[in-house]
């Protein structure tokens, strides 16, 4: 035990007395929170559309006004040809072109259906669907207008209609930042244990220190444990840092118990600190590690469901994300933070990153070898 | 020789893949003795000490060190041993105590025996005034003095130095062996690489290696006398080129 300390204590002065490291380990949180969180948003707004007016009837200046009153739209173009309005969607100057053929207002005067094309760039599957669903939206609250407007001059009474309404929970207000930021805490966190620690154990291996650990009798553990210690204390307080920025600046709701939030980042922690030494026991320089870490990392992260909802997966990665810390640490920070879910809920999530801290560390101690 | 064996090698064989790197190697150390490896670059002398130390495995063979066996027991070596590479292996951006007070406290020393055995040392090095100063500050001479006297800070039976005086001024030199003298007058037994010919005139056995075998191992004053040489460089010139004719 007095071993590991004087161990710690080694690796705290060579923390802090590292310039650069000393201060990158806060700066880099805060400005990843203040940066991060307000811009990756899947909000999709001003949606840049290219109308066509072949019409140009009093009917087509009221779609064409009802578009622009909405959120969703800009009219960055308006053109009488086709040709040019390809083009611009080919140069990515607008991403939805509205073509209002002509005849458009006289057909809908006369009280026969008229008809619209609208061609929409879905390079991004999911902003091309919201595009039409927008557009649909405007078009929809048009045909109602119309057919209340034509209702005093019809006998007959509309058809009945289902009213449905609806209460979003745990994020009222549909914010963004709210689904972002228990995510970004988690990408943070994973920055420092991952990267920091391993690389910090292969600059030994480079510089041949390690050798002259390898020559005593410190045991394998009491190694592996005193690289862990240090960055998970660090790990943690960049935490408490990132929170402290979620309520201050975001003012991001915090509905569960922070004990909880902190033992599943210890967890994480555990977990993420041991592959990373498992993955530095492997490579013998800082290159190697950092080309299979980015590797890892990046794997992670996508797969972590912070961007994309973790049940829309196909299974085979649902499973591979059996193991991925980082999905099992967005969960509950999202639980905990916005649903306030407490130990019995997340329980399942606890027990998975406790089983994956155990077999990582486990396999980083065995593999770490002090006689070659 | 008198004394106990302190290291015993028989039939040591270490490959690395279709490399033989130390090709059957025996010989024995006394205690209190300092006993020099000698060889060229690649000769096998580093694989050698490095299983002695217990950092490397053998392949096959017996080594028994400080009374344990290399092969099974290696972590109880590393108890009873001191060990100082060719590549500087203080914590460079560590001060000097912060060193002392590492390697004293990995090695069990009460936190009062470290700031005594670290007193005593910076007396005996005349190293007071850069007690505080980070290691990569002070010249190399000074940290490889250093190094040597962390190593045996917990008072190890045995201590191995690989290529201690590497690319170290002649003066500093002659006083780290005056350095190594003072250690083996206390019992301590010392086991040196050198590539340096003039270095192995102050062992008092050499043992000289040549393409994973030993070619030679005896006094330096034998050695002269049994090949009518001056020095060993001129021992060292005679066995090793004959060699490389046959090949």
């Amino acid at each position: 035990m007095r071993t590991i300390l004087y161990l710690i204590r080694k690796e705290f002065i060579q923390i802090f007395r590292n310039r650069f490291i000393s201060k990158a380990i806060f700066a880099v949180p805060i400005i990843q929170m203040l940066i991060l969180v307000p811009a990756v948003t899947f909000e999709i707004r001003n949606i840049d559309l290219c109308i066509i007016d072949n019409d140009y009837s009093s009917e087509s200046r009221r779609l064409i006004n009802k578009l622009e009153g909405s959120a969703f739209f800009r009219i960055t173009f308006t053109t009488w040809s086709e040709n040019e309005a390809n083009d611009l969607m080919h140069k990515n100057k607008c991403r939805v072109i509205l073509n209002i053929p002509s005849g458009f207002g006289r057909e809908l005067g006369s009280g026969r259906p008229a008809s619209l094309i609208a061609s929409v760039d879905a390079i991004n599957a999911s902003v091309a669907q919201l595009s039409w669903a927008y557009l649909n939206g405007v078009i929809t609250d048009l045909n109602r207008e119309n057919s209340s407007a034509a209702k005093g001059s019809l006998v007959q009474s509309p058809p009945p209609i289902i009213e449905m309404t609806n209460r979003y929970w745990y994020n009222e207000k549909l914010d963004y930042k709210y689904y972002m930021l228990p995510g970004i805490l988690v990408i943070l966190v994973t920055a420092i244990g991952f990267l920091l620690a391993g690389l910090n154990m292969v600059r030994e291996k480079e510089i041949g220190t390690i050798e002259q650990i390898n020559v005593t009798p410190v045991r394998k553990h009491q190694f592996i444990i005193a690289k862990m210690v240090p960055f998970l204390i660090i790990g943690l307080i960049d935490l408490a840092l990132g929170l402290l920025i979620g309520k201050l600046t975001f003012n991001i709701p915090f509905e569960g118990s922070i004990m909880l939030l902190f033992l599943g980042a210890t967890l994480f922690l555990i977990a993420v600190l041991g592959m990373a030494l498992l993955v530095s026991t492997l490579s013998s320089t800082q290159q190697q590690f950092m080309f299979v870490a980015f590797f890892f990392v990046i794997v992670f992260i996508l797969m972590s469901g912070i961007f994309t909802p973790f049940e829309s997966m196909p299974v085979w990665a649902q499973k591979f994300d059996l193991v991925n810390p980082v999905a099992w640490l967005i969960r509950i920070n999202r639980m905990v933070m916005l649903k306030g879910s407490g130990i019995n809920d997340i329980s399942t999530e606890l027990i998975a990153l406790a089983i994956i801290a155990l077999l990582s560390t486990l396999f980083a101690v065995l593999r770490y070898r002090k006689t070659v | 020789m008198t004394g106990n064996r302190v290291i015993s090698v028989r039939n040591l064989v270490k490959k690395f893949g279709s490399f033989t790197a130390n090709d059957n190697l025996n010989f024995d150390v006394y205690e209190g003795e300092i006993f020099g490896f000698l060889g060229a670059n690649g000769a096998g002398k580093t694989t050698a000490l490095r299983i002695l130390s217990g950092l490397s495995a053998p392949t096959s063979g017996e080594v028994m060190v400080a009374g344990y066996d290399a092969t099974k027991e290696s972590e109880m070596i590393k108890r009873n041993i001191g060990y100082m590479c060719q590549k500087f292996s203080l914590y460079e951006d560590l001060t000097v105590r912060e060193n002392i007070m590492l390697y004293g406290g990995i090695y069990g020393m009460s936190r009062q025996l470290i700031r005594e055995q670290e007193q005593k040392l910076l007396n005996r090095l005349n190293f007071n005034e850069f007690r505080n100063r980070v290691i990569s500050d002070l010249p190399l001479g000074l940290r490889q003095k250093l190094a040597f006297s962390v190593a045996l800070l917990h008072q190890p039976k045995i201590i191995f130095l690989d290529e201690p005086t590497g690319g170290v001024d002649p003066i500093t030199r002659r006083q780290f062996w005056e350095m190594i003298y003072e250690t083996a007058s206390a019992g301590i037994t010392i086991f040196v690489t050198t590539h340096y010919m003039d270095e192995a005139e102050y062992c008092d056995r050499v043992c000289i290696m040549n393409e994973g075998r030993i070619v030679a191992l005896d006094t330096p004053e034998n050695l002269k006398k049994q090949y009518n040489a001056l020095n060993v460089e001129e021992v060292f010139i005679k066995i090793a080129r004959p060699l490389k004719e046959t090949v």
